[in-house]
């Protein structure tokens, strides 16, 4: 059997999705900044999947701009608000410990620029709190940027709250959602959300292209110099192909959220529930504030890398959050944050299903995992130390009591 | 290219000599699980020096076990003096190569059974230059 359970790394791009793309190949191959007709047509099109992609999120069209992808997305939306702010004397910027590195690395680079980056500590259940940013909140605050899941571990953050004391307090807000945007209905609008990043290929679009949201008014950096495209603030010819094709990939996303919902609960329930029969395994993340195609898992005494890669030999694709996946030497932030030890970190998996799991899939997962877990357990010196007492455990036996993990 | 050579794969689908020796002449423990990486080595030795059987237990990734499975069949049947000239250098090679950010985890083997002989010597009243062994209070985790 083959499972293909790593959707939060990426998808496949969809055969409506494929199909609605290869016009722009090969006949509408235009360049839509040419004035001629095959050229006109492609700007046509693109700004049909502008309109489209605006009517999704609640925005209007002049407001979504087309990227590279979620990271180039982040960035913009970042260094943006970084110099909206610094115009005014403001250079405190608020986000959290457990973002993807496409958010904190850029905060990285600013902070070597003079600003102060304050991230907020997220609480074991894998959520920081809207009380927790209104406190943070200084007068010289630039901008509050915490994304609407995480990738990891799946944890939904209150967003719409946060948007709405981000309004009152007079703060920029921006919520990277590219591991949200398929799972969860947002509106920018009605969420009070000012700027957002997605990216194509996390809800069976292509890789390579992603849409940065910026409310009107808000004046971008450009990350990308050069021509004048996205209205001047992306240089740089439009992957129309692929923008068409996110437009037909978050379109039907959004169209089938609620059936693809219901199915993932199910398949979301049978899966903690069999994974948490491995003794000394707990969940990460809030049980029922997560993404419902979202899993991951602590095994105590095993590490992650052998982890996948042998059931990668059994036709099982996750990932793991540990340092051997990662080529660093700290196991992943994410779960760091959320308070794992090191080495119950290390020994983490990440099962992310895609919208055609079936149960049966799901209790092939089960029984890989349990047989892998104990397989590598059955010579690993740290588990035989806690299993003799040498050590201490971290984790409970009978994991976690579900829904009550806090 | 993979992130491992078929070599790696192999031991690490089918490591040689796992296991523990119950009256082992000598055991070596490396590494921390707070490093995310932990190896033991066990050693029976004769009274000719030699090493008559040797087994392992591995905490880690891929190359780690992959390591650790390939540095016990080098020393397998080796006279003493031989296994501790081992070098990681050596267990890399025989492995095909490691990626550059794993080959702490052959350095690691090559510790494990430096540590497992001293433990012979301590256990048999054989003295040796503490200097050629790695200090076993090195806990930070590491990267060559």
């Amino acid at each position: 059997m083959f499972v293909y359970a790593d959707n939060a790394a990426t998808t496949a791009v969809s055969p409506k999705v494929v199909e609605a793309m290869l016009p722009y190949f090969t006949e509408v191959y235009g360049n839509p900044s040419s004035l001629y007709s095959v050229g006109q047509k492609a700007k046509e099109e693109l700004e049909e999947a502008r309109e489209r992609i605006a009517k999704v999120l609640g925005a209007a069209p002049r407001e979504i701009y087309f990227t590279s992808g979620g990271s180039e997305a982040d960035n913009q939306a970042i260094i943006s608000a970084a110099r909206i702010g610094e115009k005014k004397g403001k250079k405190h910027i608020i986000s959290t410990k457990f973002e993807h590195h496409a958010v904190l690395h850029t905060l990285q680079a600013l902070e070597k620029e003079g600003f102060e980056i304050e991230l907020l500590d997220v609480h074991s259940n894998g959520v920081v709190t809207a009380q927790q940013v209104a406190d943070a909140i200084r007068e010289d605050t630039a901008l509050v940027t915490i994304m609407y899941a995480n990738n990891e571990i799946g944890t939904v953050q209150p967003i719409p709250e946060i948007g709405a004391i981000c309004k009152e307090r007079g703060v920029l807000f921006h919520t990277d959602a590219v591991q949200a945007v398929s799972h969860l209905h947002i509106n920018v609008k009605e969420q009070n959300i000012d700027m957002l990043s997605i990216s194509a290929h996390k809800f069976h679009g292509p890789k390579g292209v992603g849409v940065l949201y910026a409310r009107g008014g808000i004046v971008l950096t450009n990350v990308i110099n050069g021509g004048a495209q996205e209205r001047g603030k992306r240089a740089g010819t439009e992957n129309l192909a692929g923008i068409v094709g996110m437009a037909v990939a978050l379109e039907e996303a959004v169209a089938h959220m609620d059936e693809n919902n219901e199915k993932f609960a199910k398949l979301q329930d049978r899966l903690i529930e069999g994974l948490s029969k491995i003794p000394y395994s707990e969940l990460n993340g809030d049980r029922n504030q997560r993404v419902k195609s979202n899993v991951n898992f602590c095994f105590e005494g095993i590490e992650g890398e052998s982890l996948l890669l042998l059931l990668d030999d059994k036709g099982v694709a996750v990932s793991s959050g540990s340092a051997c996946t990662s080529g660093s030497l700290d196991p992943s932030h994410v779960l760091l944050a959320i308070g794992r030890p090191h080495e119950v970190a290390h020994g983490s998996l990440r099962v992310s299903l895609g919208e055609d799991a079936t149960e049966e899939q799901v209790d092939y997962i089960i029984k890989s995992v349990t047989e892998v877990v104990e397989y590598l357990r059955g010579f690993s010196p740290f588990w035989g130390d806690l299993v003799s007492g040498k050590r201490p455990h971290v984790l409970h036996q009978e994991g976690a009591p579900l829904g009550k993990i806090s | 290219m993979a992130l491992y050579s078929e070599k790696v794969m192999d031991h690490f689908r089918n490591p040689r000599n796992v296991g523990v020796i119950e009256d082992a002449s000598g055991v070596g423990e490396v590494g921390n699980p707070v490093c995310g990486d932990i190896m033991k080595i066990y050693l029976k030795i004769n009274d000719e020096q030699i090493i008559e059987d040797v087994k392992f237990e591995t905490f880690g990734c891929g190359s780690a076990i992959a390591s650790s499975s390939m540095a016990t069949e080098l020393i397998m049947g080796k006279p003493v003096s031989e296994a501790l000239q081992l070098t990681n250098k050596a267990v890399t090679e025989a492995l095909d190569g490691l990626p550059a950010h794993k080959l702490h985890c052959s350095v690691l083997a090559e510790e494990a059974i430096k540590s497992a002989v001293k433990n012979y010597y301590d256990n048999n009243g054989i003295e040796y230059d503490p200097k050629d062994f790695p200090d076993p209070e090195v806990e930070a985790c590491h990267m060559h």
